[in-house]
């Protein structure tokens, strides 16, 4: 007899460990505290400053969700995840929300089972050389020896590259950027390719930048976006309209210093519904009025964030590009806050 | 009058099965193993649950799909449409390789080094006492680093070579050491070459021939028949013959500097050397204990015995102690192999397309199918252990003492 209970106790443990994060609302309210994927470090994206707190471009977005959501921009447990951790950490649960540039693609949408709630960052994958080495295009590298981040879509896109040019090449595969830069500086391999806004950051720590050319071809498309866990469509709605709120919040003028002014007295009727004076967009999605006033209060608009952490103003010095307003001929186009 | 007979037989209780020194360790064993298997149960289970809530199923059907990744060391044909299992293969190929060579250059370094820290010359005991005592004390994982850093930074790259007046030139005219790797004449096979390979392994064949004949003839006659010449001879002299006679059938291929890199002859990349030689001179450490133990475990009067019959001292060495000292060193040099090859996984560290490399790193990423993969590496591990231990206990077997 008692034999039976124990081995019920077993069977009603394990389905209750498997029915784990139905709705994931919840779960982050019952905990106080949103579990948010981020890199384990990459300068200008996610790693903790001096004081130990994190920081960076995909950092904003896990603040802006918890600011929405529980009312605490603070209220963010950040767990580092590496290229090979990061989407089983996302399956399993142990985080919500997964902010770690990563690059929408079909199958990680679909075969492996998630969401991504949006594009934060255009991204393309480009070639660093030496100037010394007189290399004017990509297409002249045939036969080199190239650097490369192992575990991204950046491999894929370098093989593709060079079959569809019917050229050939020798991969050097590394771990990390820092890896990766001491490899070329050290001449084991001709040149570097990683996401363009990456090989801007790494050249602008070299000691001599100028020496070092990126090559005109962008060879693939690289758009970065937050994820989530398919399935639990509630979640989905609410991280993704928070990221909407930021793009659109730049589009409309809204920025952390004046967004007190604007929602006391605007006669901008998006702007009213977007920071909760008029209309009931937060009840939609289970949340209070202002949970998109938060969310942009936590960190800034979209242009805050991007000027605060990677823009020209900072060593990364990114140039908005495509990733510029629409309306400021880039890509950035927020749907109507309606 | 009393008659002492046996105890009457007690039937069978239920409570013998505590009570009774014949059963209880059948029920204690019968109780652990439904223990470990409800264990197992509820594990796999939970797992099962797991996946079926977040809509995931173990699939290893991505083995079958095109890889879509490039692999710089391959020693089978590989492209970048090659499925993830061929990749797999690359990859299990690579960690062989490694540890294979690792093995052979460890055992080397090892038995040398151990032997040496017995010598009698004061300096080179201490030599060898630094280095086993440096290297076994210091992380694999950091000598990999150091020698591939070393490596890179300190060796020219391939445009070192270019110009009129290159800061290096080749050694020899045919041999290259860039920070990409080693670059080495290679053959080129014309037409007869397999006859002069065959030539060169009926040699070998012969080798052993003689040197069976001549220890057989040693025992039955007394007799010593030389053995250095004669084998150098046997191994050499036909195959050079017909080389020569089939008109040089074998040509070489010299590596030259075309485009960006060295391109002809063989390549030895140079993470397959920087993780080569860190995994041998790591363990070759520790080999170098085991050695060094097994021949202080042979009992001095063997040395003073041998000695005293007018041997010298290499040939105590070689006749009577190691082969008595072989019985203690060959079961820890077993473990010594096993994790040469379970410390070859750390090649992902130096951009070696070793099984972890590929198989657990890349098409891991590429495909998101974490488990299935770690089972796959997991159960490759195992069974190229196991493997490795039973060849080893097959040869500790015959070299153990033999108790008649």
């Amino acid at each position: 007899m008692k034999k039976t209970v124990i081995f019920g106790a077993l069977t009603v443990a394990g389905l209750a460990a498997g029915a784990a994060g139905a709705a994931t609302l919840d779960d982050v309210k019952a905990r106080g505290k949103l579990n948010c994927g981020v890199t384990t470090g990459l300068a200008g994206f996610a790693a903790p400053n001096a004081n130990g707190e994190w920081e960076g471009f995909d950092v904003a977005v896990c603040r802006a969700v918890a600011a929405a959501v529980l009312n605490d921009k603070n209220a963010v447990e950040f767990v580092p995840t590496t290229g090979k951790t990061r989407f089983t950490a996302l399956a399993s649960g142990e985080i919500d929300f997964l902010a770690r540039n990563t690059t929408w693609t079909f199958s990680r949408d679909t075969d492996l089972k998630f969401d991504f709630i949006g594009v934060n960052y255009y991204d393309g994958q480009g070639f660093m050389v030496p100037k010394a080495l007189g290399v004017s295009s990509a297409k002249d590298l045939d036969g080199a020896t190239v650097c490369i981040q192992t575990g991204t879509t950046t491999e894929l896109n370098l093989a593709d590259f060079f079959r569809k040019n019917n050229i050939s090449y020798e991969p050097v595969p590394v771990e990390t950027n820092a890896e990766g830069q001491q490899q070329y500086l050290a001449g084991a391999c001709d040149t570097y390719t990683t996401d363009a806004s990456g090989l801007a950051a790494t050249r602008a720590t070299f000691e001599n930048p100028d020496e070092h050319v990126l090559l005109p071809e962008i060879i693939s498309k690289e758009p970065l976006g937050p994820l989530v866990r398919h399935g639990d469509n509630d979640w989905g709605d609410i991280t993704r309209w928070v990221l909407n709120a930021l793009i659109a919040a730049e589009e409309l003028g809204i920025t952390s210093a004046n967004i007190e002014e604007m929602a006391g007295n605007t006669n901008n009727p998006e702007v009213a519904r977007l920071l909760g004076t008029e209309g009931t967009l937060g009840e939609m999605i289970g949340l209070d009025a202002e949970w998109a006033k938060r969310a942009i209060m936590a960190e800034g608009n979209y242009g805050e964030i991007f000027a605060k952490n990677i823009g020209e103003e900072t060593p990364i010095g990114l140039a908005r590009g495509l990733n510029a307003q629409w309306t400021d001929g880039g890509l950035l186009y927020a749907p109507p806050f309606r | 009058m009393t008659t002492i007979s046996d105890p009457p037989q007690e039937s069978f209780r239920p409570s013998m099965l505590l009570s009774d020194t014949r059963y209880r360790s059948i029920t204690f064993q019968v109780i652990a193993l439904a223990l470990l298997l409800t264990a197992i149960w509820y594990l796999g289970s939970n797992l099962a649950a797991n996946l079926r809530a977040a809509g995931l199923n173990i699939s290893f059907q991505f083995l079958g799909n095109p890889a879509g990744y490039d692999i710089n060391q391959t020693l089978i044909p590989y492209t970048s449409q090659s499925t993830n299992l061929q990749a797999a293969w690359v990859g299990i190929i690579n960690t062989l390789l490694v540890s294979f060579l690792a093995c052979i250059t460890a055992t080397i370094f090892g038995v040398i080094a151990g032997v040496l820290r017995l010598s009698n010359n004061w300096l080179v005991r201490k030599l060898m006492a630094g280095y086993v005592e440096i290297f076994r004390n210091i992380p694999v994982l950091i000598w990999i680093l150091i020698i591939y850093t070393i490596m890179t930074a300190a060796m020219p790259a391939p445009s070192a070579f270019r110009g009129d007046d290159p800061a290096s030139s080749m050694m020899l005219g045919s041999f290259a050491f860039t920070n990409r790797g080693v670059y080495i004449p290679g053959p080129v096979m014309g037409p007869g070459s397999f006859i002069v390979v065959a030539t060169f392994v009926a040699s070998v064949i012969g080798v052993f021939a003689y040197r069976r004949y001549a220890t057989k003839l040693l025992y039955d006659t007394g007799r010593l028949l030389p053995m250095l010449w004669p084998s150098v001879a046997i191994l050499l002299v036909p195959t050079i013959v017909m080389f020569f006679i089939l008109g040089m059938p074998i040509g070489l291929d010299y590596p030259a500097l075309k485009g960006f890199n060295f391109q002809g002859g063989i390549q030895i990349g140079a993470p397959l050397i920087a993780l080569w030689f860190a995994l041998s001179i790591y363990t070759g450490a520790f080999i170098a204990e085991n050695v060094r133990a097994g021949i202080q475990a042979v009992s001095r009067g063997q040395t003073e015995a041998a000695a005293a019959l007018g041997l010298r001292s290499g040939r105590i060495m070689n006749l009577v102690v190691l082969p008595q000292a072989l019985r203690v060193i060959i079961p820890p040099l077993i473990s010594n192999y096993l994790n040469i090859t379970k410390n070859s996984s750390l090649a992902i560290l130096v951009g070696y397309a070793d099984i972890t490399a590929t198989l657990g790193g890349i098409t891991l990423n590429q495909t998101g199918r974490a488990i299935e993969c770690v089972v796959l590496l997991m159960l490759f591990y195992l069974v190229i252990s196991l493997g490795i231990s039973m060849v080893m206990n097959v040869y500790n077997n015959a070299t153990k003492l033999k108790e008649r």
